[in-house]
């Protein structure tokens, strides 16, 4: 299309057209504005590998993400498989990605070395996001799903929002990233099932007390799902709005292969998630109770 | 008034567009999704005898011009879908049925078995051109299969029935003539095309794990519009297009050469759930330009 057809196009969808231009057809839409769209892996370098506890490892890479705290990549190894992965960190100039070994994809993956390559197509899905009126925050965490959640914090800090920080594991040898949540200008509470570091206990302990005590503006969360159905059922008990980060199998990430629609509301988590927050978590039917596997069938929360 | 409903086969839609199969479809709430935002009809993800997991990720992914998959058919198997698929009147719009099997005999098992009056039809896919053991790969695209499998499925159901083809089926006329006669209700045209082969040049392997895969979106278009085209001269059953449909323009096109509604999947990708609403817009937009009262009336006028 010529240009200039094309800028009387747009001009005529603004309705800022006045009288006697060149009649162009209502039904003459512009297809630029989605026919160029085009979702493909990039290989990258791993630049580096630093372990984070007995089982997890954060892989690096150069490459200017623009993600936001909650967004997730998908990874590919050729031959092997493709899965999602939530970004633990961001610097703009590149990113991290913090990925347990608990399968066969991620025992193939902890076999690259630093140097080698994997496919990386995203940033996908929707970020945690800030609520201009949350002055008081609550954020809870649950093995690596304090990743994104330390990243929002130390956003959320700066701009003088006060952040409570509570991060749980088993135990201590499953905590992550303390040493990067120490730095946080937070309120930080730390438990662990077998009390092996922190408060011996689970993650809702603090909350609860913390919503007894506080008038808390927001609930961030981000872990196993039965932890977060327990997050969000205290904060809706204390009526206060939670955005909870949800778990569920994918594998186009772009919203059209339909494994990740969840109950209740049919949409794809990938798009529409996997942040989510309280008001749609209560039409989620399926939320704390099953997913669905890679045939679609449904697998129950033990 | 510009009138966007249809009745094709015995069902009325509401609008002519309809939810693809393999696109969203896994659950009932997913056809709702896509009701709620404008489908006018959809056709659940195909389901088997046996629960599969199909193949393994890059199952889907873009390319310059569209689209490829190689699925593989997931789906929980006959048990699991026929719990899921209950009470289809909340889902808004009629809901079709998606079936698939190795040989006539597992289609008829999937016909008396699997469907119930619940569905407003259903579609037997004899297409599907990346799964060993079914489709084009089963040789089912051949009119001889196409008879013998519409046959078997005919005896089996009284629901409406749409036989879903292949754009690599030629003469593909003389497949609807085939499948026309064995007694179906309706043809989509087409599944997608190929298998291709698209590489990731860095990594040296095709990006789908299948290693080939079907080519949709934009660049099946022209082929679909021409098999549409085809069928359209060979046969009398309606047509429902299918193959690269993201706007209203491109119904319209399928509409012309003679195809009475249009189905939608790769067209989600592009510009999302709304794609539906969005393609009935524009389609009445162009209806009331130029002249169109009803779908009908465009239908087959380059071919009449």
């Amino acid at each position: 299309m010529l240009k200039s057809n094309r800028e009387t196009i747009k001009q005529y969808n603004n309705k800022t057209i006045i009288g006697k231009v060149i009649k162009i057809m209502k039904s003459s839409i512009n297809m630029n504005d989605w026919i160029n769209k085009l979702d493909k892996s990039v290989m990258l370098k791993i630049v580096d590998r630093v372990k984070e506890t007995s089982n997890v490892d954060t892989f690096y890479f150069d490459y200017r993400l623009n993600s936001r705290p909650g967004q997730f990549v998908m990874l590919w190894l050729p031959e092997i498989n493709e899965k999602p992965f939530s970004i633990a960190y961001d610097t703009g100039e590149g990113f991290g990605l913090s990925i347990a070994k608990v399968g066969a994809f991620t025992e193939e993956l902890f076999q690259k070395k630093k140097g080698e390559r994997v496919g990386i197509r995203g940033p996908y899905g929707r970020p945690f996001w800030k609520e201009k009126d949350a002055k008081n925050v609550v954020m809870v965490g649950g093995g690596y799903g304090v990743a994104p959640l330390a990243t929002l914090a130390e956003e959320l800090a700066k701009e003088g929002v006060k952040v409570h920080f509570i991060s749980g594991a088993r135990s201590q040898d499953l905590l992550l990233f303390n040493e990067r949540l120490k730095k946080l200008k937070v309120e930080l509470y730390t438990t662990t099932n077998d009390g092996s570091y922190g408060t011996k206990g689970v993650v809702t302990d603090p909350l609860r007390e913390i919503l007894r005590q506080e008038k808390i503006d927001l609930v961030y969360c981000c872990g196993k799902e039965q932890m977060e159905k327990a997050v969000f059922d205290l904060c809706e008990e204390a009526k206060v709005n939670a955005q909870v980060s949800v778990e569920r199998y994918m594998k186009c990430g772009i919203g059209v292969c339909g494994a990740c629609s969840v109950d209740g509301t049919g949409a794809p988590t990938c798009q529409k998630g996997p942040v989510i927050e309280s008001a749609t978590l209560r039409k989620i039917t399926e939320f704390g109770k099953y997913h669905r596997g890679g045939s679609g069938k449904k697998e129950y929360f033990k | 008034m510009a009138d966007l409903a249809v009745n094709i086969a015995g069902l009325k839609l509401k609008n002519p567009t309809i939810l693809a199969s393999g696109i969203l479809g896994v659950t009932k709430d997913s056809l709702k999704y896509a009701v709620q935002n404008g489908a006018g009809a959809c056709v659940i993800k195909s389901i088997s005898k046996e629960e599969r997991k199909g193949h393994a990720a890059p199952n889907m992914h873009a390319i310059e011009g569209g689209f490829m998959n190689a699925v593989g058919y997931s789906n929980p198997g006959l048990e699991k879908a026929q719990e899921e698929f209950q009470n289809l009147s909340e889902v808004g719009a009629p809901v079709i049925a998606s079936i698939i099997g190795q040989d006539a005999d597992e289609f008829a098992y999937m016909a008396e078995h699997f469907l119930s009056d619940e569905f407003a039809a259903v579609e037997a896919v004899l297409s599907c051109p990346h799964t060993p053991g079914y489709g084009t790969l089963a040789g089912q695209g051949t009119p001889k299969a196409t008879e013998e499998i519409t046959k078997k499925v005919r005896a089996k159901t009284k629901l409406p029935l749409i036989i879903k083809v292949s754009p690599e089926s030629q003469p593909i006329g003389e497949i609807a003539k085939a499948a026309e006669a064995a007694g179906a209700d309706a043809i989509t045209a087409v599944n997608t095309m190929g298998p291709g082969i698209h590489l990731d040049i860095q990594a040296r392997k095709p990006v789908l794990h299948f290693g080939k895969g079907g080519v949709s979106g934009p660049a099946l278009r022209p082929i679909a519009v021409r098999c549409i085209s085809d069928i359209y001269k060979s046969v009398k059953i309606p047509i429902i297009g299918c193959g690269g449909v993201t706007c209203g323009r491109d119904a319209v096109e399928m509409f012309m050469v003679g195809a009475s509604a249009v189905q939608i999947g790769t067209g989600v990708y592009y510009r999302g759930v709304e794609v539906f609403r969005l393609v009935s817009e524009e389609i009445k937009t162009f209806m009331e330009e130029e002249g169109f009262n009803s779908i009908k009336e465009m239908v087959g006028i380059v071919n009449n």
